[in-house]
């Protein structure tokens, strides 16, 4: 019988390191994904995973089960995030008029597929670029709150948990979100995806 | 329901997590208002769009460098419990040096010493008046005899002053 993901952690706890080894391998994709949409960095995102492991790993010992572990695993990583999102934002603001031109914000290479012509590839790069900037654009809170419920999947009293807020704020929070989303991505959602993309969009972890 | 509120439960009904009645309610106020409508019809595009974005995978040696990161963690030793904390290490510290400080102040700087010479110099001090040194002699005077002893029936001084104080007050 598959062992919960409670019952995994408390193994870890009583010194079972294999148990940590599978929920790296249950997690580490989730994680990943959700940081990668959270920050604009990929490196940095993968960072940031590992440090959430590595307080997983840390935290061990004093481990109680008192909530969902995976509401415990991504408030680690929603609140590293956020950090991260705002110390690169006064990294931002206090970077030299001289200093190397560096284009942070741009996506990392995606490599179009055999059998797309190049001209699909390019329009679904862009669009996928035109997603990315809006989700970006939205405030820290928003952008996790979106990438929990709609990503992640995750119900409104865990993700409440994880953003420490009530369920009638994260309600409000979601909507404005979807709202801003709404109007940013309008020129999108007239326009039908290519059908790579929508295998892409099939392949996200349920 | 209105306009306000449906927007409040409309992520919840497209969720499909609304409540039944709740969700008949939002049912019944989007087949009468058309911006409502179109605005649920909108977030359902936005949602199909959402989901067009690759999905951001580990890189590989993505475990082992968690590996290698928890392998360098400091191991902790049997006696690791009696390492103290780094706070509770300078609170303590701190706790010490407040004790030594306050016991090598001078005695006499310390509550009832400072008292005590006060009362020393005040003796002195009314010691030396003029006025005690010619104490006996106004104590034997004649004329104190020939007052009339005090029988506690009259009120005192004080009092009278207080009441006539307090009279005045009044006025």
């Amino acid at each position: 019988m598959a062992r919960s993901d409670v019952q995994l952690m408390l193994d870890v706890k009583a010194g079972d390191d294999s148990s940590f080894e599978f929920l790296l391998q249950k997690y580490r994709s989730p994680l990943v994904n959700f940081l990668g949409r959270m920050v604009r960095d990929r490196a940095q995102a993968e960072d940031l995973a590992q440090e959430v492991f590595l307080r997983v790993y840390r935290a061990r010992k004093l481990y109680t089960p008192s909530a969902k572990f995976t509401t415990w695993l991504f408030r680690i990583a929603t609140n590293l995030a956020l950090n991260s999102v705002r110390d690169s934002r006064y990294q931002k603001m206090s970077v030299s008029l001289d200093a190397p031109a560096h284009d942070e914000d741009s996506a990392p290479m995606e490599l179009p597929a055999p059998e797309m012509r190049i001209d699909e590839h390019i329009m679904e790069r862009d669009r996928n670029e035109f997603i990315r900037r809006a989700i970006w654009s939205l405030p820290e809170k928003q952008r996790a709150a979106v990438l929990l419920h709609k990503y992640e999947e995750m119900d409104y009293e865990q993700i409440a948990k994880i953003l420490e807020c009530s369920e009638s704020a994260l309600k409000s929070l979601l909507f404005r979100a979807y709202e801003s989303l709404r109007v940013q991505l309008a020129p999108l959602v007239t326009r039908p995806a290519t059908p790579m993309a929508r295998q892409a969009g099939e392949r996200r972890p349920s | 329901m209105k306009c306000e509120n449906v927007a409040n439960e409309l992520i919840l009904y497209l969720d499909n997590r609304s409540k039944l009645a709740d969700r008949q309610e939002i049912e019944q106020h989007l087949a009468v208002c058309a911006a409502c409508r179109a605005r649920a019809e909108e977030f359902r595009k936005v949602w199909m769009t959402l989901d067009d974005l690759p999905v951001v995978e580990p890189s590989f040696g993505f475990d082992a460098r968690v590996r290698q990161r928890i392998a360098a963690e400091p191991q902790r030793k049997w006696f690791g419990w009696f390492v103290p904390q780094p706070r509770l290490a300078f609170s303590a510290a701190l706790l010490i040096a407040l004790c030594v400080w306050l016991a090598k102040m001078p005695a006499n700087r310390i509550g009832t010493g400072v008292s005590s010479t006060l009362q020393q110099e005040d003796f002195s001090a009314i010691q030396n008046l003029g006025v005690l040194e010619n104490y006996d002699v106004v104590t034997k005077m004649d004329a104190l005899s020939q007052l009339v002893p005090d029988t506690g029936d009259q009120p005192s001084g004080t009092d009278q002053d207080t009441r006539g104080g307090r009279d005045n007050g009044g006025v």
